[in-house]
């Protein structure tokens, strides 16, 4: 059986299919909802950071404009709700390409450039002057698309198609390039790898999902405000997901945030008041002992974690 | 090699500056297909620039590279990987968290097209890294990371071959034998231009060389001769032994 047979039969469907059954057993669904986004978002850092090394701390900022732009639609376009949130994903794709210059800085001018870009969009969405557009900072209320229920499909849909690009990546030589351009841009150039083209299909990639993602989380909540989709806790929430369960792999993202994410909100429910302290003293527990994330407990062994 | 071959590359002219340092200064040679030429000269003599504008690392300020009939100045590495060009580092730049196969696999996947690639199997073989194929590349010491370098550009298929600095830090054993492949690749039809500072292997594999000085050439020739002439003699050991 070819990897990537393998890879789609024991990790993506059975995943798609626990957060397809399980709305119809648990009944906390805007947390089941939350999990579904945050692996998107995780393997979207996954896509553009484990696979090319730009680490995207302004990555909510596709969020947010594929949320604005679902929101746009839907307002002034009477859009239906599917088709918006595929609007949201071509706003992310075309935000991603206006920002395609950032990616000629590297490192941490990359992840403070990207930061910059972020708050650069909120503030656009947010300004006052944009009210007749984006309705500025006072916020959406979409009540003619309201469907908890259609809106987490959309999400589990995406989820798939996310996972899908993961394998794609991990199982392919596309995906093996991008990693060689990570690891020495100069040195993939010489093995006959388009750098510059490669680097940009994966952020659009990266940009595209997190898109799709902000789209449906719109489609979910329906009434927000910029400072919501914009929140910078969905980057971090992200790349610390993924950082903590290990990137280049379709398991580490998905493993950090079923664990982190878990963890995250059986403190928030048992014990509120350790709950920094905790979070806090876990994360450098990983930072210190586990910088490569938990798959590297395995990969150091030798072991291959798909 | 026929000395009247049509030669693979011609530079002429070549000029590079770094701000108002002239690395190449009106660099003119040209290797044909089946040669190993040498490019010789002191530290600073500007080999290593020539060796990265060929390979497109850098554009060229003026003078033409002429490949194959074409025009290559300034063309992206990339493209030039898929004409037949490619390199090796004088520092070994392998992709080291991949393994050694797939620092292979990603050259043999994205190389020169249209030509049937070789065989990683052999091409691990006869580079003494079979055995650590499944073993990221960051565990390999420098010189098996020089043989990765090399295997790498060989598997996208070169027609022209620059090897910067590969024998430095190899032992004498290593030098005979990476000798012994890099003369079988020439006799396999490749253009091979080796920049090195070691005379005794410069004189083993060369058909030619090249002596640079100050981003020009002054000396074309065989090594035997080369240490005869006074200028090239200036150059390498300083002005009184010139005489």
């Amino acid at each position: 059986m070819p990897s990537f047979v393998r890879h789609l039969l024991l990790i993506v469907a059975p995943l798609i299919a626990a957060f397809a059954i399980l709305p119809g057993v648990y009944d906390n669904h805007l947390l089941l909802f939350n999990f579904v986004i945050f692996l998107i978002l995780a393997q979207g850092v996954n896509i553009i950071y484990g696979f090319t090394g730009y680490l995207p701390f302004g990555y909510v900022g596709f969020f947010g404009a594929g949320a604005y732009g679902f929101a746009i639609m839907v307002m002034h376009f009477q859009t239906p709700a599917p088709l918006a949130v595929l609007v949201a994903g071509v706003v992310g794709v075309l935000l991603g390409l206006l920002l395609t210059p950032l990616l000629r800085l590297s490192g941490a001018y990359f992840a403070i450039a990207n930061l910059a870009a972020a708050l650069a969009v909120l503030h656009f969405v947010a300004n006052p002057a944009l009210e007749s557009i984006t309705k500025g900072p006072y916020g959406v209320a979409l009540n003619g698309t309201f469907n908890p229920t259609l809106a987490y499909v959309g999400a589990v849909i995406i989820l798939a198609l996310t996972l899908g690009i993961v394998v794609f990546l991990r199982n392919s030589s596309f995906g093996m390039a991008l990693q060689a351009v990570r690891e020495d841009a100069v040195s993939a150039a010489m093995a006959g790898v388009n750098v510059v083209k490669m680097r940009v299909i994966a952020w659009l990639a990266s940009a595209l999902v997190a898109g799709l993602a902000g789209g449906v989380f719109a489609w979910y909540v329906s009434v927000f405000y910029p400072d919501n989709v914009f929140s910078n806790d969905f980057s971090i929430f992200a790349i610390v997901f993924a950082l903590f369960g290990g990137v280049a792999t379709i398991m580490g993202p998905i493993v950090g945030v079923l664990i982190l994410y878990g963890v995250y909100n059986l403190i928030g429910f048992t014990t509120p008041q350790y709950f920094q302290l905790i979070y806090g003293v876990l994360i450098m527990a990983l930072v210190l002992f586990l910088p490569a994330g938990l798959v590297s407990l395995a990969t150091r062994r030798g072991w291959n974690v798909p | 090699m026929s000395p009247d071959a049509k030669p693979i590359l011609t530079v002429n002219g070549l000029v590079k500056r770094f701000g108002g340092f002239h690395a190449l200064d009106g660099l003119s040679f040209h290797v044909s297909s089946g040669e190993i030429l040498g490019l010789v000269g002191p530290n600073g003599s500007g080999k290593t620039t020539a060796i990265n504008v060929i390979s497109g690392l850098y554009a060229p300020d003026d003078g033409t590279l002429t490949y194959d009939g074409a025009s290559i100045g300034g063309l992206a590495s990339h493209k030039l990987v898929h004409r037949g060009i490619n390199r090796t580092f004088q520092i070994p730049k392998p992709f080291l968290s991949l393994t050694v196969r797939q620092n292979v696999e990603v050259a043999l996947a994205y190389g020169r097209v249209g030509v049937a690639p070789p065989k990683l199997s052999d091409l691990l073989e006869q580079y003494h890294l079979a055995e650590f194929a499944d073993r990221p590349a960051a565990d390999l010491n420098s010189s098996q990371q020089k043989m990765l370098d090399l295997v790498r550009a060989l598997a996208t298929r070169p027609r022209l071959l620059l090897l910067d600095e590969l024998a430095a830090g190899l032992n004498p054993t290593e030098l005979d034998w990476i000798a012994g492949h890099i003369k079988a690749l020439a006799q396999s039809g490749l253009a091979i231009i080796v920049v090195e500072h070691l005379m005794g292997f410069i004189e083993q594999i060369t058909d030619r060389v090249i002596v640079m000085n100050a981003g020009k050439e002054i000396f074309e020739g065989t090594l035997a001769v080369a240490v005869k002439v006074p200028q090239v003699i200036e150059v390498f050991l300083g002005g009184e032994h010139g005489a």
